[in-house]
């Protein structure tokens, strides 16, 4: 392997453009993976990788996660939410603080067992936290349509899903983000494909790579993002071959857009950007908690000094946050890049303490 | 956003296939890959498959791995 | 008995136990469950020997030396791949005890039960923990027994304490860390947790993966007959490898470098891991010694190791660099380098 390595760390040096550029990696899982691995250690210092806003949990709005508490505290309901929620800070608690309160608030691995619970417990209200981007969004299509189906009343969902083409437009349109490059996200891509990317590399000149997540992967498409700078060109290439095809996964999309239609959608720290959300078509509207389960007035309120809009447009690192290492740690989060597995901040957390 | 692992397909049932990488086996739903059959490698997220990938580069991805684990002496 | 030497002031730390309400997470071996112990415990009852922290307290008494253990055991499921919660309670005290180096030389055995426990459930542990002490020679000498109402416990929830007798030859403690030394494992971390997790019906795995539950003072026995270099052992339970090695690093004050291509870790493990987002380091085990030693001696310690049964796949994984604020830092398989931290709390299993 460091054979490999070396060639593609070659690579890179080989296409490195005349001056600095900065790479966005959208995504938080691959953000994970440079810092797990180290990657940041192996670029040449013109190159600076920049994360993005693709942690759904890092966007997920403060009002959601208050929402959530709110319906857990009103009503006697069964919450299930993917682990990478659970601890994210509401205004003045998390879904874990709940859940020590004794709600029934529960981690799921897969959304097809948090419908299997609700089938095979009838007498239960049964709320799924629907977060993530593309990658996740036609799994909960499949389980709303199969809750329709099998006729199973007492399933809800908690509608957050966002999407991932409509952030990078608003991010190339805000003139303190300097962005050169897009790291694409792989397993959006695997669901979506590549030509949603088409119109940021056509309209917008902005390279576009869609990256697997293996540190072999991330390495060879910093290296092809950064031959695109160099040359002048500006198109959307596949890394990840393996598992990427130009088309996508269609029956996934289909199965996306039979169950939800475009919306608006709030982006915590970017703001309201327009189609970029879900909302449930008309027949598929009982399974929305919020109808459902009507909470009073809340009031929601972001954590003062709290930076993670700008790390998350890339604008800041995590370090220039004047909270990071201090107020804001790992054990006492202030907002959710710390809190998340795959947040920028918590990443930079490990990382940056190795002074080498 | 995207933790997935590539794995076999080693049975089928209606919508449900038990699927096996590095030993561990479980069942996934492939309502998203109506195509794949048994034999056939795909890429999994949340109890999902999401993507039919080819055995070649489920092995490359499997041989990467290989650097990190021994099969032991149980 | 003669009187156990003065055990000196208690020591005040001056940070605030901030926390209203005890949560999962001071149980977990990270952050949370330091700040308790730090913050709140350490005020109430600390002491010069309780202040070091140590798995085993070790007593003067006279001229003999007397190592000390206490645990208790909640783990859920009570039965696991592996063993149950009555194999645990005897491997993990024991496990503590020779930390110190010590022969183990008798154990006490509490038990909370919970009424409508089913008494067949109980015979099975009860014989389980009798086949460890009958593997190591070993008595329990006291115990006691509490039902409780239903719903005011969890089935059953066990209490055990250990004593041992410390060589007056053998002085074993994060203290005697020096730069140089190497750090040994006898095998493949994180099975215990991933064991656990395996058998969760929500996750719905199907693996062979099994704990490791075992005793290890034949282990620890054969380590010392070798060598009397070993200066620090310490078992890897909660928590994981990584924060036992971050705790011992601050505690002597010293670098490490561990080499994850040398960390050994079983197939399936990873299997487990690389399914629910989970780094392996910070994973539970309840078989696994790590040892500090005089590099001249690591690689007699070594073979010595693999010998014994429960340290056929041992490795040397690390070494102590130099005097520092306690860093330990994994070369990766890329030759990057980045710091392990005490992890704030339990990995949760996430999609992203």
């Amino acid at each position: 392997m460091k054979e490999k390595i070396k060639e593609l760390i070659e690579f890179i040096n080989k296409n490195k453009p005349g001056r600095s550029i900065n790479i966005m990696e959208v995504c938080g899982t691959h953000t994970m993976a440079i810092s797990r691995h180290g990657l940041r250690q192996l670029l040449p210092e013109s190159i600076n990788l920049i994360s993005g806003p693709g942690c759904p949990v890092c966007v997920t709005p403060i009002s959601d996660i208050d929402w959530v508490i709110e319906i857990a505290r009103q009503y006697d309901v069964s919450i299930f939410t993917f682990g990478d929620l659970f601890r994210v800070p509401g205004t003045e608690s998390s879904l874990y603080n709940e859940k020590s309160k004794g709600r029934d608030i529960n981690i799921c691995y897969s959304p097809i067992d948090v419908l299997n619970f609700a089938k095979n417990n009838p007498y239960r209200k049964v709320i799924f936290i629907a977060i993530g981007f593309e990658t996740t969004i036609p799994l909960t299509s499949v389980i709303v349509k199969k809750a329709y189906n099998e006729k199973i009343n007492n399933f809800y969902i908690y509608n957050t899903h966002k999407l991932i083409p409509e952030a990078l437009e608003l991010l190339l349109l805000d003139k303190e983000v300097k962005i050169d490059a897009f790291l694409c996200p792989g397993h959006v891509s695997a669901v979506i494909g590549s030509k949603p990317y088409v119109f940021i590399a056509k309209d917008y000149h902005i390279p576009c790579v869609i990256s697997g997540f293996e540190p072999l992967d991330i390495l060879e498409s910093i290296g092809m993002t950064a031959k695109q700078v160099k040359e002048g060109r500006s198109e959307v290439e596949i890394q990840y071959k393996r598992v990427v095809r130009e088309e996508g996964n269609p029956t996934a999309v289909k199965s996306m857009y039979e169950v939800f239609d475009r919306s608006d959608s709030e982006w915590r720290g970017l703001g309201n950007i327009p189609g970029s959300g879900l909302k449930l078509k008309d027949k598929f509207l009982r399974f929305d908690v919020r109808t459902s389960f009507p909470v009073k007035k809340i009031k929601s309120s972001e954590p003062a000094g709290c930076e993670c809009g700008n790390v998350l447009k890339g604008i800041k690192k995590p370090t220039e946050c004047k909270l990071f290492s201090k107020a804001c740690r790992p054990e006492n989060p202030v907002g959710p890049c710390m809190v998340s597995s795959e947040g920028s901040c918590a990443a930079y957390y490990k990382y940056e303490k190795l002074k080498t | 956003m995207c933790l997935a692992i590539p794995a076999k397909i080693i049975k089928i049932n209606k919508n449900v296939a038990e699927i096996e990488s590095l030993g561990v086996k479980k069942e996934v739903d492939i309502s998203l890959t109506p195509e794949a059959k048994v034999g056939n490698f795909v890429i999994v997220h949340a109890g999902f498959a999401i993507q039919i990938i080819n055995e070649e580069d489920a092995t490359f991805i499997q041989n990467y791995w290989k650097k990190y684990f021994y099969e032991g002496k149980n | 008995m003669t009187n156990i030497k003065n055990i000196g002031n208690r020591k005040i730390n001056n940070k605030k136990f901030k926390d209203e309400i005890i949560q999962l997470s001071h149980g977990d071996g990270g952050i949370k469950t330091s700040e308790l112990i730090n913050n709140l415990l350490l005020k109430y009852f600390g002491n010069e020997i309780l202040n070091k922290l140590e798995d085993s307290a070790v007593l003067n008494c006279g001229r003999k030396k007397i190592s000390y253990t206490t645990d208790s055991f909640v783990v859920n499921p009570i039965f696991f791949p592996g063993g149950d919660i009555g194999k645990l309670s005897i491997c993990g005290t024991i496990n503590d005890l020779v930390t110190t180096g010590c022969i183990p030389l008798a154990l006490s055995l509490s038990f909370i039960l919970e009424e409508g426990f089913p008494v067949s459930d109980f015979k099975k542990i009860l014989l389980s923990t009798k086949k460890i002490l009958d593997e190591t020679g070993l008595n329990i000498v006291t115990g006691d027994t509490k039902v409780v109402e239903k719903g005011s416990a969890d089935k059953i929830f066990i209490n055990t304490s250990g004593i041992g007798l410390v060589g007056n030859d053998i002085n074993i403690s994060p203290r005697k860390i020096k730069v140089g030394d190497k750090i040994l494992i006898n095998g493949g971390i994180a099975e215990h947790g991933t064991a656990i997790l395996s058998c969760r019906k929500e996750f719905n795995f199907k693996t062979n993966i099994v704990s490791d539950c075992a005793p290890l003072s034949s282990l620890v026995n054969s380590m010392t007959a070798a060598s009397k270099n070993i200066h620090a052992l310490r078992d890897a339970t909660r928590g994981g490898l990584a924060s036992i090695l971050f705790e011992l690093a601050r505690a002597s004050k010293t670098n490490i470098n561990l080499y994850e291509d040398k960390i050994p870790v079983k197939k399936e493990v990873l299997g487990i891991c690389e399914f629910l987002g989970l780094d392996p380091l910070y994973i539970a085990n309840e078989g696994k010694m790590v040892a500090f030693v005089d590099r001249r001696d690591a690689d007699k310690i070594l073979q010595s190791m693999k010998k014994n049964k429960y340290g056929k796949d041992s490795q040397i994984i690390g070494e102590v660099t130099e005097k520092g604020e306690g860093l330990v830092i994994l070369n990766t398989e890329l030759g990057t380098r980045r710091i392990l931290d005490l992890h704030y709390s339990e990995q949760l299993p996430r999609i992203c």
